[in-house]
């Protein structure tokens, strides 16, 4: 009849949210992220490949360093990313998810690719290069306009919408492929490689140095809006808390939809940096999955564009030390991906530990 | 005597440093219903939810059936046969009544609906359930959705049941249908305990009252033995004096006149119903009233926040003379009429402020549009900050400090004085003392206060009747959405508000 009492069973741990972290511990907290995910690469390198690991550490940043061509690589990759990744941010920040940069971004390259395609050789190229500018926003803006407006006004699945949106733009491409290369082939090669109408121009003899400053410029731009304009702090308040920018005036539908027209243009511009002064043709890789990548750029810097100079940095880094050591070694590039994946999960890991702390449940009782 | 079905014995439970039950006991017979009443805050729901298996409790011990139990999850709580009918149906939209009925139930042998079904049909027409089993949540009314979770727990079983304020979303017709079906389950031998702040229907359907007040046991009183005035007595407790100055008010105009305003909520239930009162410049006017009676949507359609039925709402404007109507406007249009209305709203940090962002940038959600170019001016509204800071003593490391970082009474105070800043001509206020010390609740008190002097309407809706009582001028009190009564603070009697809070729907007076 009397059954055995059972004491409450508690556990050894517990998780609480800390209240603030001083930033200096926040970043040890990231370097000793960083250090442990190095010791862990380390192991799986000596257990897959039997490779030694400082040098393929070594590879790894020769990838990114080892000549002047591959920095300026480097940097062009970084820029665009970067780019794609200042594009997602006011979104973001107004906690609108936009999953579409691929599909604005490809949109916005597309539109542009129409025009140095029919009419590159019949317009001066300073003009058609101004025509392209403009109708890749246009673009990017029309691509991030459609679900915005349904959001404000029917209040859908941002993230949906904007998902499906890539594959429409995705088989637009391809469409557009079909009807332009004549051979059936899906690749598009370069265009207009003669003439090099609708190309951005070598600036000081430097390719892509045309890109790599207009992304500088609009970090700072970007920068300046989001933390001292009127526009940046509204769209701040609506992701925040909808219920306070009601409570203040702020209209919210307004709002969503100016922050994803400046979100779509951004990346119809990013569109445009690809196919004028980078890629000079256009294919359904054209934002290559930066569009995704891009997300977790701004979010590792919690939306600020300065610091996000550092973590596309560092993703622009794996991603090309990961490819540099697939060739050098003779590895599969999936051991490259491999390393990068554990190198990204343990500094987006270390941001619970920063957000949180382990308390030990200080209690006498012992479960059993 | 036989043992009670359920005995509770001691039961305390704390959150960080706040006691929402201490030392509570109580008895459960098989076949008997009992109240359990209190005022808001004071402990009933937490104390069935540690019945039910959702928390567990820090000290004292619970008894089914004459022997002690542990219950450490809803799970162990099915198992002694325990149901609680929470207040928020948790139902699969999607899914049918039986569906939602034996989801999550694991019976051995092939799943038949068509049994269930039959099942529940015999539970229906044994206590007097209609039910359709196979007809969709989404489809169904307020109360049909409540059925269902009462036959989700007899399904199960349970002898013992909880109902945890059942009557808050039904119709006086519903609620008639309702006790019945409870009477039936008495009739077969459960053991009930509803939840509840209405007197009247405690009077009406129950065998035992259990009072509880700010997380004490008060007592249990034999529902024959009860009258409405003897348990307002027990749920409000005798007067407190607390020395609130109140001076008397000076050239009290017209300030807002509120007319026959309606509300109707997005589910089609009137939230406010037929309101009209008179807000008078340097007053201080209460609104009294159970927790979710309309306090809310009435301010929020003031402050242009509700889409109004019917009504309007009528500002006289002290410098210009002219009578505006705030009806369907939104703040910002009230801002460019001129009316200077600040709202201190019930949800601070969700609503008030943004809790991430600094002090700073809370004190710009009021002045941000100011100047002409895009850009933002952060000198004046960290001077403001810095002087609230001051002023009101905040403690908080500096005005860069997200305002989610400071403690409740300083979030608060940044509120306040931000809201007061303006020289406000209407002030409202919602439960603006909630969770605060002693020493915090005064200093908001007196802010109120001085801005009443300085000629401001001040529209104070709070909880603690004896702090309405003292401080107000004049109070409102609203129950169910409809203005059950307007006293005068300097003569009013707490046991007077009591019933006017708890009075039933049809006996508005003015």
């Amino acid at each position: 009849m009397n059954k055995p009492e059972k004491a409450a069973r508690e556990p050894l741990f517990h998780i609480a949210k800390r209240n603030g972290i001083a930033w200096w511990k926040a970043w040890i907290i990231r370097g000793v992220a960083i250090i442990a995910s190095l010791i862990v690469c380390a192991l799986i390198i000596v257990l897959l490949t039997k490779q030694n690991p400082l040098e393929v550490y070594g590879a790894m940043i020769k990838g990114s360093f080892g000549s002047q061509r591959k920095f300026w690589a480097l940097l062009q990759n970084l820029a665009m990313l970067l780019c794609i990744s200042l594009a997602v941010t006011p979104a973001f920040k107004m906690k609108f998810w936009n999953l579409g940069a691929e599909g604005q971004v490809l949109f916005g390259g597309l539109c542009s690719m129409v025009l140095m395609f029919e009419i590159g050789d019949r317009l001066p190229n300073a003009v058609l290069i101004l025509a392209m500018l403009i109708a890749s926003i246009l673009g990017g803006v029309l691509w991030a306009l459609i679900p915005a407006v349904f959001k404000a006004k029917w209040n859908t699945n941002e993230s949906l919408f904007t998902l499906m949106m890539n594959y429409v733009a995705i088989q637009l491409v391809s469409f557009a492929i079909m009807v332009w290369v004549p051979s059936g082939s899906s690749v598009m090669g370069v265009v207009n490689a003669s003439t090099k109408a609708g190309w951005l121009p070598d600036l000081f003899g430097k390719k892509y140095l045309i890109n790599i400053l207009i992304v500088a410029i609009l970090t700072v731009v970007m920068f300046v809006y989001l933390r001292f304009s009127k526009h940046g702090y509204e769209l701040a308040v609506v992701g925040e808390s909808e219920n306070t920018a009601r409570y203040i005036g702020i209209n919210v539908k307004k709002v969503i939809i100016r922050t994803m027209i400046l979100s779509g243009a951004v990346c119809g511009l990013a569109g445009f940096l690809l196919v004028s002064g980078t890629n000079h043709t256009i294919s359904k890789d054209l934002a290559g999955g930066n569009g995704f990548t891009a997300i977790m750029v701004s979010w590792l810097a919690k939306f600020n564009p300065l610091l996000m100079v550092i973590t596309s940095f560092l993703i622009v880094f794996l991603q090309r030390g990961a490819g540099e050591i697939a060739t050098n070694f003779n590895l599969n590039t999936s051991i490259a991906d491999i390393l990068t994946g554990i190198i990204i999960f343990f500094i987006i890991g270390c941001e619970f530990f920063i957000n949180y702390q382990i308390k030990s449940t200080k209690s006498g009782k012992e479960g059993k | 005597m036989a043992n009670p079905a359920i005995e509770l014995r001691n039961i305390t439970k704390v959150f960080g440093s706040i006691v929402a039950n201490k030392d509570v006991s109580l008895t459960v017979y098989k076949g008997e219903i009992l109240s359990l009443l209190g005022e808001n805050g004071s402990g009933k729901t937490t104390l069935m939810n540690m019945i039910s298996g959702i928390y567990f409790p820090d000290a004292g011990q619970i008894f089914i059936d004459g022997q002690e139990v542990v219950i450490r999850s809803p799970k162990d709580a099915f198992d002694h046969k325990i149901g609680m009918i929470h207040q928020h149906f948790k139902l699969v939209d999607r899914f049918t009544a039986a569906e939602n009925i034996v989801l999550g139930l694991k019976e051995k042998g092939k799943f038949n609906i068509k049994d269930v079904e039959k099942k529940v049909a015999e539970i229906s027409a044994r206590y007097g359930f209609e039910i359709d089993p196979s007809k969709k949540i989404y489809e169904m009314s307020v109360s049909e959705k409540q059925t269902v979770e009462i036959i989700k727990v007899l399904y199960r079983g349970a002898n013992i049941l909880i109902l945890d304020e059942p009557t808050a979303v039904l119709t006086p017709q519903e609620t008639e249908k309702l006790f019945a079906v409870i009477r039936n389950m008495r009739e077969d031998g459960k053991a009930i305990i509803i939840i509840t702040h209405k007197l009247h229907e405690v009077l009406a359907v129950s065998d035992k009252v259990a009072v509880l007040r700010k997380g004490e046991y008060i007592g249990t009183v034999e529902t024959k033995d009860a009258t409405e005035s003897i348990l307002t007595e027990m749920m409000v407790g005798k007067k407190i004096s607390l020395n609130i100055e109140r001076s008397e008010p000076k050239d009290a105009v017209d300030r807002l006149c509120v007319e026959h305003i309606d509300c109707v909520s997005r589910d089609g239930v009137r939230i406010l119903k037929d309101i009209s009162f008179t807000a008078r410049a340097g007053e201080i006017l209460g609104i009294a009233g159970i927790a979710g009676s309309g306090q809310r949507e009435l301010l929020e359609s003031i402050a242009g926040l509700q889409k109004l039925h019917s009504g309007s709402i009528i500002y006289h404007n002290p410098k210009t003379g002219a009578q505006e109507n705030l009806r369907d406007k939104t703040p910002t249009q009230i801002r460019e009429l001129g009316v200077r209305l600040s709202f201190v709203p019930e949800d601070r940090l969700g609503m008030g402020l943004v809790g991430n962002m600094d002090i700073i940038d809370n004190m710009m959600l009021r002045s941000y549009r100011k100047g002409k170019t895009m850009f933002l001016e952060r000198k004046k509204p960290r001077t403001l900050a810095e002087k609230i800071i001051k002023d009101l003593e905040v403690v908080t490391p500096g005005a860069t400090t997200p305002v989610r970082r400071l403690s409740g009474g300083n979030v608060q105070k940044v509120l306040v004085g931000r809201e007061i800043s303006s020289s406000p001509t209407v002030l409202m206020a919602a439960y603006p003392v909630r969770g605060l010390d002693i020493n915090s609740s005064y200093l908001i008190y007196n802010l109120l206060n001085e801005q009443k002097e300085n000629g401001a309407a001040v529209i104070f809706v709070g909880e603690d009747l004896d702090v309405l009582i003292e401080l107000c001028d004049r109070i409102l009190v609203l129950s169910s959405g409809c203005v059950t009564g307007i006293v005068d603070g300097r003569t009013a009697d707490k046991n007077e508000i009591g019933l006017l809070m708890t009075k039933a729907e049809g006996g508005a007076a003015e």
